[in-house]
């Protein structure tokens, strides 16, 4: 009597095991939480339209360039790029799958959204602990019109590693040589001065709260939470707001069919918004599973055709069609066992 | 010892017997095994970190991981000063809530006001966190910090303790929501221990002519130290591992230029939880395990300590008597 309770017991988990086998229409991914909210939405209208399930976690860049080395996802997600060397020698391959961009916002009494100007030069210094109060003559030179108060500068900035942060540093490493020299680049820094909130809404509740803070977040969290945000001055001179046509100018601005591998901070171009960045996807070259590898590139096709609205809706800009068509081709190094090309239509 | 071990014939049970002994006696192993294991995976990870900096990791104050050059003081001192704020703040407070309920209270407030502080304990620590960065932290500022600074300005050390960007963040404020997290913990164990002593005891000392006072620093205390230290290290361990709610309201900033209280800092905790899904392989991973090693010997010295504590304190019980 024991012994057939007992089996039928293992037979009710045999079964159960087989069943979660049988469903084998699901790739996994795992990286970058900046770009998860659109992964999330991607993959729930492409469940709608092909029935294929795709679980993203959103555990981080670090995590996700991890988890892809150790192939226990189908896809990596990183918001910094992987030069091509360091590809090569893991035998990866990347490429761009959506442009988000990061902006400075303040909360400084009468001052209205976009009034504000900074630039290069007086943002890092305001981050270095140089500029300390927002009558500095610096910002007054920039800010000819607006009256600014005799107030201590509180400035905030992420806690957690982010690529945001990234963004961020890269660019001001790009234009303010003192930064690159003291602080320079990455996800997470070693920060002279500031307070840290935890993830952009941590950020934009200090400065939400705070009186006479500045903090830096992601473009989306300006346009939900109506920020007061600053114009910034681009590498032509030329004093911009950010919104998706300014992201935009500084995608077109890379040279993409050369490398993967562009920051797209500080780009040329009258209406290029500064501080823009790319988010990336990492694969294997040689796919040991040539189904899944298959699967998420048609899964990533179809975002780059029918996703663009759904980015644009939650302010992410699409990668431009030029872009994507090179990166279709570049997918013809992603190869089966048997050299032949990982098909994604 | 004094037992008389079983007869024969109740020890050779059924099989089912045997096979619960061995089962239990596995789980208990089972702890131990997944502690080495943690203890190893820990070193092993943390390695390339102990090897660079050997123990000068815990004095150096730099943590840059752009120049990959770390050191865990501000970290190990954000923990240990927001723990201790935090007992400081809880004991005393824990200690007349366990007292008023179990001595003080009439009979029809005991039953409510227990449940509250057990609700409280249930409270998640991220509530916590964001109650004391939105609402707790501009309070602290605007009417603790504020009026501190204007009140100390320019007095030596005192004006140094209280400086800082009137934020209402850093190592205070961490402290004060650490020690809110933890009084429902030490109260409640508190309260528990004191209702055990026998009332044979208080009743004896009350008839005596002692007050609430006497009765309960000489009757209950001594009768319950070890459950009153055992409460204490409780919200102590709480107090160490906290995570969330340290993030939200500890500043997360990893200098150390000024001693004050206001001041944005760092614990171990905040620094794990924030910088470790981004860190790239290497040192800075390395050195955030390397913490975590850390944190995990405070927490084994601490509980070395209370026992140390207890049984010190049973020596010079035996030595009264």
């Amino acid at each position: 009597m024991k012994f057939a309770v007992h089996y039928s017991g293992l037979v009710a988990v045999a079964s159960l095991l087989s069943f979660g086998a049988v469903q084998a229409q699901e790739i996994t991914g795992a990286g970058a939480s900046f770009p998860a909210p659109i992964y999330a939405k991607w993959a729930s209208d492409y469940n709608k339209a092909t029935g294929v399930k795709v679980n993203y976690q959103s555990i981080g860049s670090g995590g996700g360039i991890k988890q892809i080395d150790s192939k226990t996802v189908d896809f990596g997600a990183s918001d910094m790029p992987q030069t091509d060397d360091v590809l090569k020698s893991k035998g990866q391959v990347q490429f761009p799958a959506v442009i988000g961009g990061t902006v400075p916002v303040i909360n400084v009494k009468g001052i209205a959204p976009g009034q504000m100007k900074l630039d290069g030069q007086t943002l890092g210094d305001i981050y270095l602990g140089k500029i300390t109060r927002w009558n500095d003559p610096a910002l007054k030179a920039l800010n000819p019109g607006l009256a600014l108060p005799d107030a201590a500068i509180a400035p905030v900035r992420r806690a957690d590693g982010s690529g945001t942060t990234f963004n961020f540093t890269n660019y001001l490493s790009r234009v303010h040589p003192e930064w690159k020299a003291k602080v320079g680049e990455g996800t997470a820094v070693n920060w002279p001065v500031g307070a840290g909130g935890k993830g952009n809404e941590g950020v934009s509740a200090f400065v939400n709260r705070l009186p006479n803070s500045i903090g830096y977040v992601e473009y989306s969290y300006v346009k939900q939470n109506k920020m007061t945000y600053t114009q910034m001055k681009n590498r032509d001179g030329v004093f911009v707001s950010p919104d998706d046509e300014a992201f935009k100018a500084a995608a077109a601005g890379a040279d993409w069919n050369k490398s993967f591998y562009q920051l797209i901070t500080d780009q040329p171009g009258k209406k290029t918004w500064p501080i823009t960045t790319a988010t990336f996807i990492l694969m294997h070259a040689k796919q040991d599973k040539p189904a899944n590898a298959s699967e998420v590139l048609k899964f990533f096709n179809w975002a780059f055709v029918n996703g663009g609205k759904s980015a644009s809706e939650l302010d992410y800009v699409p990668m431009p069609a030029d872009v994507v068509a090179t990166i279709q081709k570049s997918w013809g190094e992603i190869k089966d066992p048997a050299g032949k090309a990982v098909s994604f239509k | 010892m004094n037992s008389t071990p079983p007869s024969k014939h109740a020890r050779s049970g059924p099989v089912a017997d045997r096979i619960f002994g061995w089962v239990a006696k596995s789980c208990a192993f089972l702890t131990l095994g997944l502690l080495i294991a943690i203890l190893t995976s820990l070193t092993v990870n943390a390695w390339p970190a102990i090897a660079k900096y050997g123990f000068s990791f815990l004095a150096s104050t730099v943590w840059d991981p752009v120049q990959e050059e770390f050191g865990g003081f501000v970290m190990i001192y954000g923990t240990l000063a927001t723990s201790v704020i935090a007992l400081v703040i809880a004991v005393p407070v824990s200690f007349g809530i366990a007292l008023f309920l179990t001595e003080l209270s009439p009979s029809w407030l005991k039953r409510p006001l227990g449940t509250a502080i057990e609700l409280l304990a249930a409270v998640p620590s991220i509530v916590y966190g964001m109650w004391g960065l939105l609402v707790f932290g501009p309070v602290l500022a605007q009417y603790v910090q504020m009026p501190l600074q204007a009140a100390f300005a320019g007095v030596p050390y005192l004006g140094m303790l209280v400086s800082g960007p009137p934020v209402g963040i850093g190592l205070l404020s961490a402290g004060i929501i650490l020690a809110i997290m933890i009084i429902p913990f030490i109260a409640a164990v508190m309260r528990d221990v004191f209702e055990v002593t026998p009332h044979l005891l208080k009743e004896s000392a009350y008839g005596l002519g002692a007050t609430t006072w006497e009765v309960v620093s000489k009757v209950v205390l001594p009768y319950t130290k070890t459950g009153v230290i055992g409460g204490i290290m409780l919200g102590l361990g709480r107090a160490i591992g906290e995570t969330m709610a340290v993030t939200f309201v500890i500043g997360n900033f990893n200098q150390l230029d000024s001693l004050s209280l206001f001041q944005a800092a760092n614990s171990i905790t905040s620094a794990l939880a924030n910088e470790f899904a981004e860190a790239g392989e290497g040192l800075h991973q390395a050195a955030l395990m390397y913490l975590g090693l850390v944190l995990f010997f405070i927490t084994f010295v601490i509980l070395t300590l209370s026992k140390l504590l207890l049984s010190q304190l049973r020596k010079s019980e035996g030595a009264k008597t």
